[in-house]
């Protein structure tokens, strides 16, 4: 387990004066994801908050190097640039050993860039891949994706006369990347940064492809207030909207488990993305969010059991 | 004797007779156009190659995967899952320094289209073979440039190969132009499609230690493996900045017109050829001329050697480069002709001809003499174009010259109507 005062002496590699909100989720899973290793870094990025906010022309806040492509590539960048590690590093032009980290947002992830991802998780490239999941297209305008919960009110798939928000269950993108048999996979949220860097080290120790998905709250897009970023991140976990467990050695695992877990009415009430379902007419949705939420855990429960 | 050889021979309608010796006792090894791509790769050896099948272009890729399974190369391949993370794979790579090469075709070029205008506007100088295909729909596999074509303006160097000697030799001279550092800018080399790519023909290979030396060692200026002095690659550009960067990007291009012919003479010493910006075939005294690219050119070259035993005065420009586009050489060698057809392989749909007739008609423009032009549409999805359908047009143009004007300005040519 990692200890915050080592932690502390770990140089910041995204530094400070970059634009993106205060209490915005992505820049604090970044900064925690990058105490996962002191070795030096290159970090990729997919189009979106993360890359348009750290480095607009001529500025740049990453002091380790960054590259940035397009939206739905970052897993095969990356991949470009750690082949070319391996390759320069064998005629003995590299001498340093150097590890390999992309971001990309749920809609880079879960959506546009899945393919892109997926071939590089087959091809085993050596590196770690970081989904900061915000639940939808923040960049644009918060509007829905695979990755967004049921219920939720996005521009694209907005609550209306007619319409709860977003009627389908969110894509679960973690088991998706479980099934490419890559050497570590895992969950993880903001609020918990023991557990998010502890997962961080992991990944960047395997050989081969590590992925971890990682909530990370946008107040913009939740409707809540900045202040209360890591507040209301807790309640995802208090309330297993979010579970945190890994997967190694073909073996599932809780991280963390709370000891109650409180219904996910207390979660879905800090943001304005729920709010109309605390309507009357709505009840149903609310039962049924807390129903898929009960068997998605008693699932998980079973997966672990089973692995064990 | 192989088939380009007579080609080779013959420079403004000369024959060099002391090249043809001096050829004729090389080794020739019978390849088709991808396997002498992949030969000229193999030869290469790039760090890096991220590449993925397409017909007709695959039989690079395979071939150069056997060198590297065969440890004929120490390249690191990455075998990706789709063109769009080719070219992205490629992009990464490049950057971080590796000298990089992938090979497409068609809708595979097209998959990758996003990220072939950020590998030009990176400035990252990769190289990619282009087997030239009929872009669908409808779906087609045969040769015409529609592909390359529409990618005009991605700001890459465009050469075009007539034979699959010229493709072997343009993909080893396209390493030095692209990494040069007054370009930086990628380079497709385009051969067309089953008619040269799977053709074969007797090849004269360089030797290995020759090609590496004249491509000699790539470096990067600002290499994203540097970990003491890290750089931001793809930061976004804004109101403030981006013109400047498309700005130096149209320089790096135009620029490149002045540095590759010295390139090309370098290579030419070395290797003992005569490349150039563009090729003139019995042009000099001619009153009438086709302009014709890649495989088509060889067939305007035999109908021209037989209309010239009949007295007819015809000649052939047959460019090299579409990007960077040598307008001024245009000039040169067309203005004193009397009638021009061009002929291009693919349509633009813009309702006033193809892409090579429209910018060879733009160039003229600033030529005192104005030659009257006609464009014709040709071979598109693979049909055969014979030199009886060469004649056709030579014998339009002898009409053309007769009445001083044009009377069709786009013609479609072997199609039914």
């Amino acid at each position: 387990m990692a200890n915050i005062k080592e932690l502390s002496k770990i140089p910041e590699r995204l530094t400070g004066g970059h634009r993106l909100c205060s209490g915005c989720g992505a820049s604090i899973a970044v900064r925690q994801v990058l105490m996962g290793t002191t070795s030096p870094v290159v970090v990729g990025a997919s189009t979106g908050c993360l890359e348009v906010a750290t480095t607009i022309y001529p500025y740049t806040a990453w002091n380790t190097p960054f590259i940035h492509n397009a939206f739905e590539n970052v897993a095969a960048t990356i991949s470009g640039v750690e082949t070319a590690y391996r390759a320069l590093k064998k005629q003995g032009k590299i001498k340093k050993d150097i590890k390999f980290v992309a971001f990309g947002g749920d809609g880079g992830t879960y959506d546009i860039g899945l393919q892109s991802l997926s071939g590089a998780l087959e091809r085993g490239h050596n590196f770690v891949y970081v989904c900061y999941d915000n639940e939808g297209y923040m960049n644009t305008g918060i509007q829905r994706s695979s990755a967004t919960p049921t219920g939720a009110s996005t521009t694209t798939a907005p609550a209306g006369k007619e319409s709860y928000g977003k009627p389908q269950l969110r894509k679960d993108l973690t088991a998706i990347v479980a099934a490419h048999n890559i050497p570590y996979v895992a969950q993880a949220c903001i609020s918990n940064w023991n557990d998010l860097v502890a997962k961080s080290q992991k990944a960047f120790a395997v050989d081969g492809p590590a992925f971890l998905n990682v909530l990370a709250l946008c107040h913009r897009g939740w409707r809540s207030p900045a202040a209360d970023a890591i507040k209301i991140s807790k309640l995802a976990i208090d309330t297993g909207f979010w579970p945190l467990i890994e997967y190694e050695n073909k073996k599932w695992r809780f991280t963390y488990k709370p000891k109650e877990r409180k219904p996910v009415v207390e979660f879905l009430k800090t943001q304005g993305r729920f709010k109309h379902l605390f309507k009357e007419q709505n009840k149903p949705v609310l039962e049924q969010i807390q129903r898929d939420i009960d068997a998605h855990w008693t699932y998980l429960e079973k997966l672990v059991q089973v692995t064990s | 004797m192989c088939e380009h050889l007579p080609r080779e021979m013959h420079k403004n309608g000369k024959r060099i007779v002391e090249t043809e010796v001096k050829m004729a006792t090389q080794k020739l090894v019978p390849l088709t156009g991808d396997q002498a791509v992949a030969e000229a790769m193999r030869q290469i050896e790039p760090d890096v190659v991220a590449a993925y099948p397409i017909t007709p272009q695959t039989e690079i890729v395979m071939n150069f995967s056997q060198f590297v399974a065969d440890g004929k190369v120490q390249t690191e391949l990455i075998p990706v899952e789709s063109e769009h993370s080719a070219m992205s794979a490629c992009v990464g790579s490049a950057a971080a320094g590796a000298r990089t090469m992938t090979a497409t075709s068609a809708n595979g070029l097209a998959l990758m289209w996003e990220i072939v205008y950020i590998a030009a506007s990176t400035r990252l100088p990769i190289v990619m073979p282009v087997v030239n295909r009929a872009l669908s729909g409808p779906i087609n596999i045969h040769c015409d440039h529609s592909d390359t074509m529409g990618a005009r303006d991605s700001g890459w160097l465009q050469v075009f190969s007539e034979s699959a000697q010229e493709a072997y030799e343009n993909t080893i001279v396209a390493i030095r132009i692209a990494e040069h550092k007054k370009i930086l800018l990628p380079c497709m080399v385009c051969q067309d499609g089953f008619i040269t790519s799977h053709a074969v023909e007797g090849i004269e290979l360089f030797p290995d230690d020759k090609v590496k030396k004249f491509i000699g060692e790539y470096t990067i200026e600002h290499s994203l493996l540097d970990m003491d002095n890290p750089v931001t690659y793809g930061p976004i550009d804004l109101q403030d900045f981006y013109f400047e960067h498309k700005r130096q990007q149209a320089e790096a291009m135009k620029g490149a017109l002045t540095i590759i012919p010295e390139v090309l003479a370098e290579f030419n010493k070395t290797f003992n050829r005569n490349h150039d910006l563009l090729e003139e075939y019995k042009l000099s005294d001619a009153d009438i001329a086709i302009v014709a690219t890649s495989s088509t050119a060889g067939t305007v070259k035999a109908t021209i050697d037989e209309l010239r035993k009949q007295g007819m005065k015809v000649g052939l420009l047959k460019p090299r480069f579409f990007r960077p586009f040598p307008k001024e050489r245009f000039v040169k060698s067309l203005s004193n002709i009397k009638a021009i057809a061009v002929l291009d392989r693919s349509d633009s749909f813009s309702a006033q001809g193809g892409p090579w007739f429209s910018e060879i008609k733009a160039a003229l423009y600033e030529s005192k003499k104005q030659p009257l032009i006609t464009n014709y549409i040709f071979g598109l999805g693979g049909r055969d174009i014979f030199p009886e359908n060469i004649k056709k047009v030579y014998s339009d143009l002898e009409a053309i010259k007769k009445a001083g004007k044009v009377k069709s300005l786009v013609n479609y040519l072997g199609v039914r109507d």
